[in-house]
């Protein structure tokens, strides 16, 4: 059986091998996005820490729904940086991308729809104004 | 790294003898595995999502993980910061393996492949830790106070102090009333019952489920790294006149950061 995984030519363009001033580059690149991706965790560790959820009277302080979007903001951000430079695949054809990236994120954003609508149903329903709990 | 590819046709392209997407066959299916793999994350987490967002209360994650290793408490979110920074770094090694590999360069993947085991390791030790303290709970537990479920907490001056939930706490003579009319106590958790979230059991069997599950994950990879490790110290890649086998498992080494980036945020910051 022929082997495919014996690269003879340069046709696999992310598998070819490159020269020592073509890595200097590419090492360049990979220790700005290690700061990149440092410099993301520091500042969310940083609004973790110091912005309460709830203010002194223990009611729901006005900041947090912006702190938890700029949460998920910076998350998606990072998650950006591995998948495209770190895992290559923002160097990929175009097309190989898409067949990564398109069925996961139309399934994931349904996924993410379906749950969040039912539990709001349910929350309405054990915690509600006219909820099952006495 | 990236365009010797783009300037074919689309007949050659498509017209057989070679992959369309200029890829070969193995890191294709890497990539087909990881996506399923991650929808299983996905669906992991949006159940926990689906949990949270009904529930009448969650504990707050900087209150629940605020320990260090011999320091104690009080510091919060900084050790798992330090595992996040920590997976973080070693995915940065792994990327410099594959970065090496490209140029037939056997020491250097050697050198960055180790360090990423090893960094690899002390995450797992790490998530070991947080996994003991999370079982073994705080020093005094919570009580169920006439007016809710307390966690119990003891200031520098060794006065009282009740955690009533959303941030709020209880403290002096008050306090003391209160935990006097206790009538139950809970200390650390398990699959049925938690300490961090008295009424809502289900937050501890999220949280062991889904970090145990990543944890199982960085465990085969720390596997994966230590075999493909040894072949390349053998000479194996060398012989095949290209590292690409580095960039297969590299590839699964980068998706345990990613999912772990998604996992710290749920269950850490939000």
């Amino acid at each position: 059986m022929e082997r495919d995984d014996l690269i003879q030519d340069n046709n696999y363009s992310v598998s070819a091998n490159h020269d020592e001033a073509h890595g200097v580059a590419i090492r360049k690149k990979i220790w700005k996005v290690t700061g990149i991706l440092t410099l993301i965790t520091v500042i969310e560790v940083l609004i973790g820490a110091f912005i309460k959820q709830y203010d002194a009277a223990g009611e729901d302080n006005f900041l947090w729904p912006y702190v938890k979007i700029g949460f998920l903001v910076l998350t998606v951000v990072k998650a950006a940086y591995i998948v495209l430079i770190f895992m290559h695949l923002g160097d990929e054809r175009k097309s190989f991308k898409w067949v990564i990236l398109a069925p996961y994120i139309l399934f994931i954003a349904y996924l993410i729809f379906i749950c969040l609508a039912e539990s709001t149903y349910w929350h309405e329903v054990f915690q509600g104004e006219n909820s099952i709990n006495p | 790294m990236a365009g010797q590819s783009e300037n074919i046709s689309r007949s050659e392209l498509w017209g057989g003898n070679g992959s369309p997407f200029r890829i070969s066959y193995g890191k294709q299916w890497m990539w087909m595995f990881l996506v399923s793999d991650a929808l299983t994350f996905g669906g992991l987490l949006t159940a926990y999502g689906f949990a949270r967002h009904q529930a009448p209360s969650w504990p707050i994650g900087e209150e629940t993980f605020n320990a260090m290793p011999f320091l104690g408490n009080g510091y919060p979110l900084l050790y798992v910061a330090l595992m996040t920074f920590i997976l973080i770094v070693s995915s940065v090694t792994m990327v410099l393996a594959v970065e090496a590999g490209h140029r037939l360069d056997k020491k250097g993947v050697v050198k960055w492949l180790l360090l990423t085991v090893v960094g690899g390791l002390f995450f797992v030790g790490s998530q070991g830790w947080e996994w003991y303290h999370f079982i073994h709970g705080t020093h005094y537990g919570s009580i169920l106070t006439p007016e809710g479920w307390a966690v119990v907490d003891y200031n520098t001056a060794n006065e009282l102090i009740l955690r009533m939930g959303r941030g709020l706490t209880v403290t002096g003579a008050e306090a003391k009333a209160l935990f006097d009319g206790a009538t139950a106590t809970m200390q650390g958790a398990n699959l049925i019952e938690n300490e961090y979230a008295p009424l809502v059991p289900q937050y501890a069997n999220f949280f062991f489920f889904i970090t145990g599950f990543h944890g199982f994950h960085v465990f085969s990879g720390v596997v994966f790294n230590f075999i493909i490790l040894v072949n390349v110290i053998r000479g194996v890649y060398d012989k095949r006149g290209h590292y690409e086998m580095v960039e297969k498992v590299g590839l699964y080494w980068h998706f345990v950061d990613l999912v772990w980036v998604f996992v710290f945020t749920f269950f850490y910051l939000l």
